[in-house]
């Protein structure tokens, strides 16, 4: 029997969600919705009676205060409704918790229940509007479809599957038809590659299953590969080649290699990189990309995304307990006309919103708190918006390495394999079309989080008990990329059937690339089995034994007794056919701005702290839970109203300890669009610059990459990230700051009628840094009036890529350039003066230069300040530059008039300036070199200009 | 004496399970992180603990609403045990989720028996919010209050909270009556962040020994975790940390 059971607000009951919708209508520029009421709708098959299904709705489903229930179809207010159903296959993360509660009440026949969403839309609205309203806001082909139309189904549910060995003619075919299964089978491999695997079947004299085929595809990806960072470059600059045999170990592996920080415990190896924290523990920091699917399903990717680098921070070492989280994301332009998003887009303000509510559902739901990030615009990013979400992580010291022994059980634990999530590795490594949410629909999914958790809590109590000698989680590439990681260099033998499904009707490849979320594998000692599942089984996880790892280097696969895959794992691990690729880069002309003298800034000023980059961020802030786990420090938001830009956050992850945890990020890519070297330069000494400005200092401090970049197939945009990663080596050798983990997402182009577009070449830097004493935190905020404010650092002509050129409509050329030797100087003095307790407040200068960093600091403290340019370190006499140009290694400091003497004794060597000081007033009142006064203006003014753009 | 022992009941979802624990420590209380599977099986029994706390979190997702599947456990699978705990004499203090969990379980405001007297309701604004609210507490204006969880404390304290479904909403406006009447209101909002009626944050029950909130008191019982620590100064312990130890002092005097 199939019961639809229908819950909705009782009538005067304040309805938010249907608020927000309504909300949302108005964005589309649709102003005759009046009314939109949400219902949620449960259709429950199985053994169920009528009372028990009112039982079900009475006492479970409907809030007895505020909702109430029916059985089959309810009436809803006149005008307009639509279902929204999920897609068959696509998790449905109710489904599984709702039947538990239903057994809990003693009722055990359901069979199977799903979730529907039902708007009633009032108003007179035309048959387009309602059209739009539903593709625009309400629902995903994607994911979801709308109820009635049922039959639109991609088939991801199927039924009983019977086995039947696929194999793939590769011994007959020639290039172009090689080329063919490649594209056919969304295996993303070259011709080159292609060969490759036809000559090593060729030498087996049989044709590969399409398992193996599969199989290599995945280990070979882009995503698991890093072929281009790994490969052979020919680099032209300025008429000069070079060959740059492995472009990582050349430059960002290098830095760490040859600074050999005792510290650094494990880099580029494991999931993570590890470095200690003190006696007892050590801390792991991950950041990864979740681009693409993001672009699709911005809710779903960017759950997801967060979801799976939280798991890689459980498989790292023997599993780290993961303490927070940081995001960073870059969107197109909010305001972007709905006609100018390319066709099969989704609107930049659509994905913005949807992947702030992924990474908040996710994110607050596993309990890890969100408590730093940046969010970026640019209009290059509306068709590929990019989505960096990391995890820091602690672990005991003695569990920070893994080693799989043959013989061992390979035991799945977590979310049962489903057809969600199929080629995303491959997937990820391509370029997004117009018809990528139809092709590669498969590709998205929506995460469980609770399911994450529960494994989360679990996992780590088996590790403290040394259950498993080793762990990886599936991410992309599922099974083929965690058991063939593991089984490298020993061999290992899955029997595919043994894997538990969400449903039934999946082949043996399905299974076996499936990447279908919250499940990792663990490598167990048989006599540890036992032990090791019952803790499983006590808290309602699900662990089953897959297969064993073997001594004959052999990955070995049968479905039913049925061998379905046999390769070698030196082959598949170290058969890849390295990459040759050129690249070249020449240094771009861009406009220059001309700039007229000027005798009042206030516009400038209020139309940067208005500027999408610079506002306030504190509409997505306040959605992620930042607080939980009670260890935050140094809060994202600070200052007398709790609404203030901090700089780097700081946790301290032990309650009866004092050391901290310092996390920040760099990035800008505005800098890159002139030369990257100095993207990759600027982006280096902004995330140090955080980490100082809080009160840290770079003594155990160390840094991640993650490069997303557009087709590195074309030499121009290769040449770029030529550039950046030789900015990485010098700048991180020259600063001491060692590289542990890092990431590449390349491939982030778009097509728009034919034509290519690329992101911008966009390089996050995420330093971690250990702070040995968190109650010497600062924050940026403004304390006292009549205290002291120093500009530390010199400002020199370095308009290229500033935030005041863009809101000019230029770019300009002369980026920002590092001086290590001066920096250091700097970063050292400053971090002594904060150990001494002499900075009461310090921010960094970024985007906006001096004039949006004083302004902050002035209207978060609540206070107004009075200060001149005549003393700012610098050779250009120029009110502008002064103001607005973004040089490196620059900062605010607030320091108490009595320790002026002490202070300046100490800044000794480093450029510093007395600017002025805190007046207490609400004015904001700036001379410049001349003596005029050129910025005049309440903080209230200021900060009001800040806040509107995502007052959402 | 010895200290007392205090479960911290955890489930699928549970998150604040470790700083929740890590109060009632610093307070001299023992806790024990107790899995709700191991009462349910009688592997552990309730009678063995003087303090029940159900931490925040996301129970099950909040899958169909907030705290209702883990209240609905409770329901069936608890009941009897919860209600004879509380009957003699101990204490149980439910917060954000633990909150959310009591009151769909009916156990909180319990006025009548075991009945769903208010809800917990989607914020005004229909998101989920983290942020540091003011909170009236009732002890300044009354001599003999009934929490024992809230004795003593200043008129007004400064917690986070971090919730999406907070608006607290009795059934009917003789509910509201009853509880103002039986000095049931503990907490309110000074500037209400998500619609609650009669800005309630938090309430306890007719004995006085079953608390629930909204805000979250284990995130304030350090100075560190105050948002404004780096210009109002650092103290060693927050306005939260006084709740845990009414209820451990509670129980080294009358238990």
């Amino acid at each position: 029997m199939e019961w639809k059971i229908e819950i909705k607000n009782r009538k005067g009951v304040f309805n938010p969600l249907g608020n927000g919708v309504k909300k949302d209508i108005l964005d589309l520029g649709i102003s005759s919705v009046k009314k939109v009421d949400v219902s949620h709708v449960f259709i429950i098959s199985g053994d169920i009676t009528e009372s028990d299904a009112k039982r079900i709705a009475g006492e479970l489903l409907a809030d007895p205060i505020t909702e109430e229930y029916a059985i089959g179809p309810v009436k809803g207010p006149k005008g307009r409704v639509v279902e929204i159903a999920y897609n068959p296959g696509v998790m449905d993360p109710v489904e599984e918790s709702a039947k538990k509660a239903i057994r809990d009440m003693g009722i055990y026949g359901v069979k199977s229940l799903r979730t529907e969403k039902k708007y009633f839309i009032e108003g007179k609205i035309t048959e387009e509007d309602f059209k739009n309203i539903c593709e625009k806001l309400l629902y995903n082909k994607v994911i979801q479809h709308v109820a009635k139309e049922r039959s639109v189904k991609n088939g991801l549910r199927g039924s009983a599957y019977k086995f039947k060995l696929i194999t793939v003619d590769m011994l007959g075919a020639d290039d172009k038809k090689l080329m063919n299964i490649s594209k056919s089978g969304q295996l993303f491999l070259n011709l080159k590659e292609m060969q490759e695997i036809r000559k090593y079947f060729r030498k087996l004299g049989r044709n590969p299953t399409d398992c193996e085929l599969e199989t290599i595809a995945q280990t070979w990806s882009e995503h698991c590969g890093h072929k281009t960072f790994r490969g052979i470059i020919e680099y032209e600059e300025e008429g000069k080649k070079r060959i740059i045999d492995n472009l990582l170990k050349n430059t960002i592996i290098k830095v760490t290699n040859e600074l050999k920080k005792p510290w650094c415990v494990s880099v580029f190896k494991d999931n993570a990189g590890i470095i200690r924290f003190d006696e007892d523990d050590n801390i792991c920091f991950k950041v990864e990309t979740h681009n693409h699917p993001s672009a699709l399903e911005p809710y779903g990717g960017a759950g997801t995304g967060i979801g799976g680098v939280i798991r890689d921070i459980l498989g790292v070492g023997l599993a780290a307990k993961p303490i927070m989280n940081t995001d960073i994301f870059c969107f197109g332009l909010p305001d972007a006309e709905h006609k100018k998003v390319p066709r099969g887009m989704l609107h930049p303000k659509r994905i913005m919103k949807g992947v702030v509510s992924g990474v908040r559902d996710y994110g607050n739901r596993m309990g890890i708190p969100t408590l730093n990030g940046a969010v970026l615009f640019d209009e290059r990013y509306t068709g590929n918006p990019l989505v960096y979400c990391g995890t820091v992580g602690i672990m005991p010291k003695n569990k920070s390495f893994k080693s799989t022994r043959p013989g061992e059980l390979i035991v799945a634990v977590g979310g049962r394999t489903g057809r969600d999530g199929i080629h995303g590795a491959t997937f990820s490594s391509g370029e997004l079309t117009h018809e990528s949410g139809t092709v590669s629909g498969g590709a998205v999914q929506i995460g469980n989080p609770i399911t994450e958790k529960k494994v989360t809590d679990t996992l780590l109590k088996a590790r403290d008990r040394s259950l498993y000698t080793a762990i990886t989680d599936c991410g992309a590439g599922g099974f083929s990329s965690a058991v063939g990681e593991m089984g490298q260099g020993i061999g290992a033998e899955v029997d595919l059937e043994k894997a538990p499904l969400k449903y039934q009707g999946l082949n043996y490849t399905e299974i076996w690339i499936s990447e279908a979320q919250e499940r990792m594998v663990l490598s167990v000692p048989r006599e540890n089995l036992a032990e090791l599942l019952d803790i499983f089984r006590k808290e309602d996880v699900e662990a089953v034994v897959i297969g064993c790892f073997t001594s004959n280097n052999r990955l070995k696969l049968r479905y039913n007794g049925n061998v379905v895959c046999d390769l070698d794992m030196g082959f598949l691990h170290d058969g890849t056919p390295r990459f040759e690729r050129k690249a070249v880069w020449s240094k771009p002309v861009h406009k220059e701005c001309r700039y007229k003298t000027k005798r009042n800034f206030n516009p400038d000023l209020l139309k940067l702290l208005s500027s999408w980059n610079v506002c306030s961020k504190e509409w997505v802030i306040r959605q992620y839970d930042h607080e939980v786990q009670g260890q935050s420090v140094l809060k994202p938001l600070v200052g007398v109203k709790n609404d203030g830009p901090g700089d780097a956050s700081i946790i301290r992850p032990k309650f009866n300890s004092k050391k901290g945890i310092i996390i920040s990020n760099g990035i800008n890519p505005r800098f890159g669009m002139i030369d990257p070297y100095l993207m990759a330069g600027s982006v280096i000494d902004e995330a140090l610059r955080q980490v100082i400005a809080v009160g840290g200092s770079l003594k155990r401090t160390a840094i991640l990459d993650n490069f997303c970049w557009g087709n590195t197939d074309k030499p121009d945009r290769l040449g770029g990230l030529v550039r950046a990663s030789f900015g990485c080596y010098d700048t991180a050798k020259a600063y001491g700051i060692p590289f542990i983990s890092g990431k590449d997402s390349l491939n982030n182009e778009y097509s728009v009628h034919g034509k290519s577009v690329s992101i911008p070449g966009t390089l996050l830097i995420s330093a971690i840094s250990v702070m040995d004493d968190v109650t010497k935190a600062i924050s940026m905020d403004l304390k006292e009036k009549g205290d002291l404010l120093y500009v530390i650092g010199e400002t020199k002509d370095e308009m290229g890529g500033s935030h005041y050129n863009l809101i000019n409509n230029c770019v300009g050329n002369n980026a920002p350039v590092v001086d290590a030797k001066k920096g250091s100087r700097i970063f050292d003095k400053l971090s002594e003066a904060a150990d001494f307790g002499l900075i009461r407040a310090c921010h960094d200068l970024s985007e906006g230069g001096m004039a949006v960093a004083l302004a902050e600091m002035a209207f978060s403290g609540g206070s107004g300040i009075k200060v001149s340019l005549k003393e700012a370190p610098s050779q250009v006499k120029k009110d502008h530059v002064i103001l607005f140009s973004e040089s490196n290694t620059r900062f605010i400091a607030e320091v108490r008039k009595e320790d002026k003497k002490k202070f300046e004794t100490l800044m000794k060597g480093a450029a510093v300036g007395l600017l002025g000081e805190v007046s207490g007033s609400k004015d904001f009142e700036v001379y410049g070199v001349n003596g005029d006064k050129i910025i005049d203006i309440s903080i209230d003014k200021l900060k009001e200009a800040w806040q509107k753009p995502l007052r959402w | 004496m010895k200290k007392p022992k205090v479960i911290i009941l955890r489930t699928a979802g549970t998150n604040c399970d470790n700083e929740t624990a890590a109060a009632f420590r610093m307070a001299g209380g023992e806790p024990e992180f107790v899995h709700i599977n191991e009462l349910a099986r009688a592997e552990r029994s309730l009678k063995d603990y003087q303090i029940l706390a159900i931490p925040g979190g996301f129970t099950y997702g909040d899958d169909i609403a907030s705290g209702k599947i883990l209240a609905n456990e409770i329901k069936y699978k608890l009941n009897e045990d919860l209600k004879n705990f509380i009957n003699s004499g101990k204490l149980v203090i439910g917060i954000c989720n633990g909150f959310q969990a009591l009151v769909k379980a009916g156990i909180l405001p319990g006025l009548d028996n075991g009945v769903m007297e208010a809800t917990l309701s989607f914020n005004d604004s229909g998101s989920f919010i983290d942020k540091w609210v003011e909170l009236k507490s009732h002890s300044a204006d009354r001599i003999a209050q009934r929490c024992i969880w809230t004795k003593g404390l200043p008129e007004t304290i400064y917690l986070p909270i971090a919730h999406g479904e907070g608006k607290f909403i009795p059934r009917d406006s003789d509910i509201l009556k009853r509880l103002r009447k039986n000095d049931q209101i503990v907490f309110r909002y000074i500037d209400n962040p998500n619609g609650s009626i009669d800005d309630i944050a938090g309430i306890c029950d007719t004995t006085g020994r079953v608390l629930g909130l909204m805000p979250h008191p284990e995130r304030h019982s350090l100075g560190t975790q105050h948002p404004r620590w780096t210009r109002e100064g650092l103290k060693e312990y927050g306005d939260g940390f006084a709740i845990f130890k009414n209820g451990i002092d509670y129980v080294k005097e009358k238990l």
